[in-house]
């Protein structure tokens, strides 16, 4: 009875004010970093925040949050999400919590993976959220398509914010993630430029390992809004390895500034589209 | 088509068919699950024509990794390179990333679709005996997107095995997205009839890359995949100005691959000029010989080369 309640209260995502999925098309720029990131500042500005985490093949988040491997419970409404605190200001929800062997392979095919993810979206107890960021593989494939589709049924999606770092094998995979966006109607809210520029921690030099400008040319390029970037920060990657609040750590440091940046840009443009 | 049994429910795509089992009309047919499960289905003819292809190929071998951004496209194009370096050997790469196709702009082929010829499969030479074939050179421009579910994505690698020419080779390399999914499934299943040498796994020396690597390693085992080796790329970076360098948190790939009885084929430094050579579709080998990156990945070519040739020498040997 309480799951038809829910239903007809409008779901599961019925209190969950903003949804936003963090896309790339291109592995390995840091969707889960700043998709984190991101969560930690939106709720250092007060808000409270949810992660799915529909990346089935590499679930990345639990670690980054050091929420360990939790059980997840089901309540009236479906699968209950970890809560990193007492306070449950963020709540995550990852197949990483899902799985007995943290190195057990998860060799889905597309069916399957679409399948688990439309429960994800649907299943979950959010409860009331300002916002949800929605971390995704990357690619163009069976897990974007079913989150959209998914999302889209229960809820009005914001839109989403691409990754990339500079270098144009990077902006050459973004630009498709671009397209996918326009052809399945996603705004795209902003453009993040991430690991732009290594800035030593020693010397405070700042070399430019992964090339530059890369993400602010494809914003001008294929007219999008260029939210800014992130600098390439052993802290932050240190902070991350170890499942730390890099926020609570590192508040004055010039990468919480642009992370707290891209995340108020984030929230003016979702609560004014 | 396929097989439908005389009792079969209405609709019934029939027990042979990939949607055995799994159609709405399926709901309910007491068969259902033994035709989900896979056991009715015939196997792929598509994989003894694939089989009878790569018959002319003395070395395949597969770049994966699991997690992305690790650097499986940058390796594969210099693997491929470092083999063709040697005029006598005929080198071929297959890229199936089918949504991020890297391999045409490191190997600077960017721009080489053939407008109109979609269906032309014909590789794209680099060097005389360096062929390359992906989906970027199916695509009419750097925006489109390849938006393709699973079943298509097996589609076009299947083609890419069977259809395209590879001719007589001594090295095929494929390279892969991140992920244990379906190209990863169906490029193994349709070389399951022609014997893969193995797989190079690339990795991060972080444990956010670890995570996802160890569960590459063990889809390599469940579907006994032999692993050549890994490779722990990005290895440090010096800061050009001081000496700073990055330790990895757990122990790298190094432990990584002492807790799992794997070789670790060499590590290759992070070095800016790889990242710049691929934006620029050049040989990072050819531009900067001299670097420590260079001779690393010298090094792991050579034992990548040495197990290749050991394996077949077993294989003469007990045959």
């Amino acid at each position: 009875v309480e799951r038809w309640v829910t239903m007809l209260q409008g779901g599961n995502l019925a209190q969950v004010q903003h949804v936003v999925l963090i896309l790339s098309g291109k592995g390995g720029v840091g969707k889960s970093t700043l998709t984190t990131e991101l969560a930690l500042a939106l709720r250092h500005a007060g808000k409270k925040v949810g992660i799915l985490d529909v990346d089935l093949c590499g679930p990345s988040i639990p670690r980054m949050l050091s929420v360990g491997k939790p059980e997840v419970h089901q309540c009236d409404s479906g699968w209950v999400p970890v809560y990193t605190d007492a306070q449950k200001s963020l709540a995550l929800m990852s197949i990483g919590f899902l799985l007995e062997d943290p190195d057990e392979a998860v060799v889905w095919r597309g069916p399957k993976k679409t399948a688990l993810i439309g429960q994800f979206v649907s299943d979950v107890a959010w409860g009331e959220l300002d916002v949800l960021l929605v971390d995704t593989p990357p690619g163009t494939s069976d897990e974007h398509l079913a989150v959209l589709e998914n999302l889209k049924k229960q809820h009005k999606v914001d839109g989403a914010i691409l990754i990339t770092t500079p270098q144009a094998v990077s902006t050459g995979d973004v630009r498709r993630e671009i397209t996918f966006c326009k052809k399945t109607g996603l705004r795209i809210l902003g453009i993040v430029e991430n690991m732009s520029g290594f800035v030593c921690p020693h010397c405070s030099e700042c070399s430019n390992i992964f090339s530059k400008g890369g993400g602010e040319e494809l914003a001008k390029l294929t007219g999008s809004v260029y939210l800014g970037s992130v600098p390439l920060d052993p802290l932050l990657t240190t902070s991350i390895e170890e499942g730390k609040d890099f926020i609570q750590t590192f508040p004055d440091s010039a990468t919480f500034s642009a992370i707290n940046s891209i995340a108020q840009t984030l929230l003016t443009s979702i609560q004014n589209p | 088509m396929a097989d439908i049994p005389s009792d079969a429910p209405q609709h019934c795509p029939g027990t042979a068919s990939e949607q055995a089992g799994k159609t709405s009309a399926c709901q309910g047919c007491p068969n259902q699950n033994l035709c989900s499960s896979g056991a009715t289905k015939a196997p792929d003819p598509a994989i003894e024509e694939i089989a009878e292809k790569m018959l002319t190929v003395k070395h395949k071998i597969l770049v994966l990794s699991g997690k992305g951004g690790v650097g499986k496209s940058t390796f594969s194009a210099h693997l491929a390179h470092a083999l063709a370096s040697d005029a006598t050997k005929e080198v071929a790469l297959l890229d199936v990333d089918i949504c991020g196709p890297s391999i045409p702009r490191i190997m600077g082929l960017e721009g080489e679709q053939v407008a109109g010829l979609s269906l032309c499969l014909s590789p794209r030479y680099v060097e005389d005996n360096l062929a390359v074939m992906s989906i970027g050179f199916l695509l009419s421009s750097p925006d489109d997107a390849v938006i393709w579910r699973g079943p298509k994505k097996n589609g076009m690698i299947k083609q890419f095995l069977r259809d395209v020419d590879w001719g007589e080779l001594d090295y095929l390399i494929v390279d892969t997205p991140p992920g244990t999914s379906d190209e990863h499934l169906s490029i193994v299943q349709y070389l399951s009839s022609a014997r893969i040498d193995g797989a190079v796994i690339i990795t991060t020396p972080q444990e956010v890359s670890l995570q996802d690597v160890r569960k590459e390693i063990r889809f390599c085992q469940k579907v006994q995949l032999p692993i050549i080796g890994v490779v722990e790329n990005m290895s440090g970076f010096v800061c050009p100005k001081c000496k700073v360098n990055l330790p990895p948190t757990t122990g790298g790939a190094e432990r990584m691959c002492e807790e799992m009885n794997l070789t670790l084929l060499g590590r290759v430094p992070l070095d800016p000029r790889i990242g710049k050579s691929c934006d620029e579709g050049k040989s990072f080998l050819s531009e900067v010989p001299d670097s420590p990156a260079a001779a690393a990945y010298h090094s792991i070519v050579q034992s990548i080369q040495a197990y290749c040739l050991s394996h077949v020498t077993r294989e003469e040997s007990a045959g």
